[in-house]
């Protein structure tokens, strides 16, 4: 496959940026995305020029390292998988694909389509937590969880904190990624004593960052490598309203 | 709590649904009550006189009716103050544009919130004008309801712009409904699609309701 690339281009945080078009030859349908870029900036280090810089890690979809806005998708048109595990097999030869960093006043571009998503870090510090006694682990049969709680806490606890929900928000919102959060530890019992407080001090957080506000359109959801529900915002938005009316 | 509610995006967004709701219900009686002109001159005149005489004993002839107007007019400030507020955030959460965007998930309900809300703004200020106080309705008469409705939509403009105003109104409700309830927490992850068939049905009907009467009057049915 020949492909032609516009990449988002920026040396510094600091400085101006622009989109890079680029050519790419033979690219295997079989490479994933990160793998045709590695090609690329291979190419681009033996040219003398500077190699594109971009985010990963496990490179199996499951750390939450990578993650680039692809013809205007964040990870790009697979549903339900992030960058590393985007296959070129899903373009076809003579595609034009752009690509540019997660845009969000939270996320500053660090370089080319490396963001800083230190943002999350303090949301998560915010009220991400459980207080546990420290020692032995309790047996586990101690605490009975409902298997529907357990199940849907295991499906918010997924969430590997990408940032392609503000990437993808309209209102450039961290809602639901501040819902997974608040959903995953707020439904289990370990989760109980803290979840009232946890709820607004996480919101304050998300606020103080700058994100917008949640508009329920559902592109966050549409977007989410994870799958995480839309419905987990609107748990999130009852136990804020809870905590609020009730003094909780 | 109040700061907690007006100063966090989640409490504007509940501030939003529950002033949406409001609104929602008022529709839902002015739309019923609109539909009083299928039974006559004397049946919609003499409605618009038994709002006037409701509680009338405790708040006097039409008192009932200006305390409907303050609610509804504080609701609509403070549904319009929210989302201004709201939508500046969203304006300064990405300074920078992307590119390519193209259009995913959202419903073209979702996308046209913010302008179809200007739009209706727009629209019931002329309406209050046109059939509340009359400025802008030359053949206006207080109390002749049936009379000011059928005149004004004999008009083929004012029939056109009433029926874009609707339609824009019943595609604000679409994801309104939608999404107050989100906001307030109302839905559950069975209650998802409930909620989203629940609000197009809620939406079309409201708009079939308000639509019928100048549609009547404009093919000579009614007047």
């Amino acid at each position: 496959m020949n492909l032609t690339l516009r990449v988002w281009r920026q040396p510094s945080a600091s400085a101006e940026g622009r989109l890079v078009t680029y050519e790419v030859t033979d690219v295997s349908p079989d490479m994933s995305f990160l793998e045709m870029l590695d090609v690329l900036n291979e190419r681009l280090i033996l040219a003398g020029e500077e190699p594109i810089a971009f985010d990963h890690d496990c490179r199996e979809g499951i750390c939450g390292a990578c993650g680039m806005v692809i013809n205007g998708v964040p990870h790009g048109p697979q549903k339900a998988t992030t960058t590393c595990q985007l296959h070129m097999r899903h373009f076809s030869d003579g595609d034009t694909i752009t690509i540019e960093p997660w845009r969000s006043q939270a996320f500053p571009v660090i370089k080319d389509l490396v963001v800083d998503r230190s943002a999350f870090d303090r949301i998560i510090a915010a009220g991400g937590y459980i207080s546990a006694p420290t020692g032995s682990a309790p047996e586990a049969h101690s605490i009975p969880v409902p298997k529907a709680n357990a199940d849907a806490a295991f499906e918010a606890a997924a969430c590997i904190g990408c940032g392609a929900c503000v990437a993808a928000c309209p209102n450039g919102s961290a809602m639901l990624f501040t819902a997974a959060k608040v959903t995953h530890l707020g439904l289990l019992p370990q989760g109980q004593p803290e979840r009232y407080t946890r709820v607004v001090d996480m919101v304050a957080a998300h606020d103080a960052e700058g994100f917008g506000g949640c508009t329920n359109t559902g592109e966050c959801a549409a977007a989410c490598p994870k799958g995480i529900p839309l419905e987990t915002i609107s748990r999130l938005n009852r136990d804020y309203l809870q905590a609020t009316l009730r003094r909780h | 709590m109040v700061g907690a509610i007006f100063g966090s995006t989640v409490g504007k967004k509940a501030i939003m649904a529950t002033t949406g709701v409001i609104l929602l219900l008022y529709l839902i009686a002015h739309m019923l009550g609109n539909l009083r002109i299928f039974f006559g001159e004397e049946s919609i005149n003499r409605y618009a006189v038994w709002l006037r005489e409701i509680a009338e004993p405790l708040l006097g002839y039409g008192g009932l009716v200006w305390v409907i107007r303050v609610v509804l007019t504080l609701s609509v400030v403070l549904h319009i103050v929210t989302a201004t507020q709201l939508a500046r955030r969203a304006r300064q959460a990405r300074p920078v544009r992307y590119a390519t965007r193209p259009k995913v998930q959202g419903s073209y309900a979702a996308r046209t919130m913010r302008w179809g809300g200007v739009i209706i703004a727009l629209f019931v200020t002329y309406h209050v004008l046109d059939l509340t106080v009359g400025w802008l309705n030359p053949d206006f008469e207080h109390g002749e309801v049936y009379d000011n409705i059928v005149v004004d939509f004999q008009h083929w403009y004012v029939a056109l712009a009433y029926t874009a105003a609707v339609v824009v109104v019943g595609v604000h409700i679409r994801h309104g409904v939608a999404s107050a309830l989100r906001s307030l927490g109302v839905t559950t992850a069975r209650g998802e699609r409930v909620v989203n068939v629940a609000a197009i049905v809620f939406a079309t009907a409201l708009v079939v309701g308000f639509l019928s009467v100048p549609f009547s009057v404009f093919f000579g049915l009614v007047g």
